[in-house]
């Protein structure tokens, strides 16, 4: 069972929501401490954040820069925070750097109790339709080349469950 | 039809033909409107249409000179899987929190005791 719910609304948000086990103070801190931010938020497995940049407060900025032993390159994201309501509320804008800076992603993001836990919902603004599309489909999840190495196996998997493609 | 399941993830590995599926899945669009949001030159486009074309993502009809491209329903398919690939990315990132959660949580009840 997944809990992650993953969705666009309108033309120009995507929305992710997501229950934890934990209350919204420690959710909150999970967010904003750059100590804990590199322990969770780095995307497909192998890739560190050596540089984690958070300044939680209006204005504050954040940087955060990947790397992986083995792809060489990495990339980073930048942004700076708008409005912080601890332990309820973060607004911030973000772009990710590949290396060239992709449009502004303004992301507010809630932490609202829900039985002993916090659910965690992410709204965010692109500037257009066509910059969310390609958002989605390349810029979102720095590191989804990575997913390339395992590409293989999945399609081993593919294989074996739909006839097989005929070689001309 | 067969679909060649090699060409169509060796056509998906560039970011910019990723782009214009997903641009596609918007809806159909000719040469010249998705070179626009891509700061690309028209033959530079043309030539990943070719790829994904060949690769059997995407599909032409025509429409007195314009030639509009739409995806095809295993370009739909290509494209679920790539957002697909992407929750996995994310649900990854978030059950990786849910252990630093327990732990935050662990060391409060450590302290507090």
């Amino acid at each position: 069972m997944s809990k992650l719910i993953l969705k666009t609304e309108g033309d120009t948000h995507v929305v992710v929501t997501r229950h934890f086990d934990a209350p919204p103070e420690a959710v909150y801190r999970a967010h904003t401490d750059p100590k804990l931010i590199q322990k969770w938020c780095l995307g497909p497995e192998g890739w560190t954040m050596p540089v984690c940049i958070n300044e939680a407060r209006p204005g504050g900025k954040i940087r955060y820069e990947w790397a992986h032993p083995k792809q060489g390159g990495g990339f980073y994201l930048t942004g700076e925070f708008i409005e912080l309501k601890p332990y309820s509320k973060i607004v911030h804008v973000e772009r990710m750097h590949l290396p060239d800076p992709t449009p502004d992603n303004q992301i507010e993001t809630t932490f609202v109790p829900e039985g002993s836990g916090t659910l965690m919902t992410m709204r965010m603004t692109l500037p257009d339709e066509k910059t969310r599309a390609a958002m989605l489909a390349t810029g979102m999840e720095r590191g989804m080349e990575a997913s390339y190495v395992r590409l293989d196996n999945i399609m081993l998997g593919l294989e074996q469950s739909v006839p097989r493609a005929v070689n001309q | 039809m067969q679909v060649d399941l090699n060409s169509s993830f060796a056509a998906l590995a560039d970011p910019t033909r990723r782009a214009i599926l997903a641009r596609l899945a918007l809806g159909e669009a000719t040469v010249m409107e998705l070179a626009k949001p891509f700061e690309m030159s028209q033959p530079a486009i043309s030539q990943h249409l070719k790829v994904l074309e060949d690769a059997g993502l995407i599909v032409q009809r025509v429409d007195g000179t314009r030639r509009p491209r739409r995806l095809a329903n295993a370009g739909l398919e290509a494209m679920d899987q790539w957002l697909g690939m992407l929750r996995k990315a994310l649900e990854k990132n978030y059950d990786r929190l849910d252990g630093v959660l327990a732990e935050m949580q662990s060391e409060e009840k450590r302290k507090t005791r």
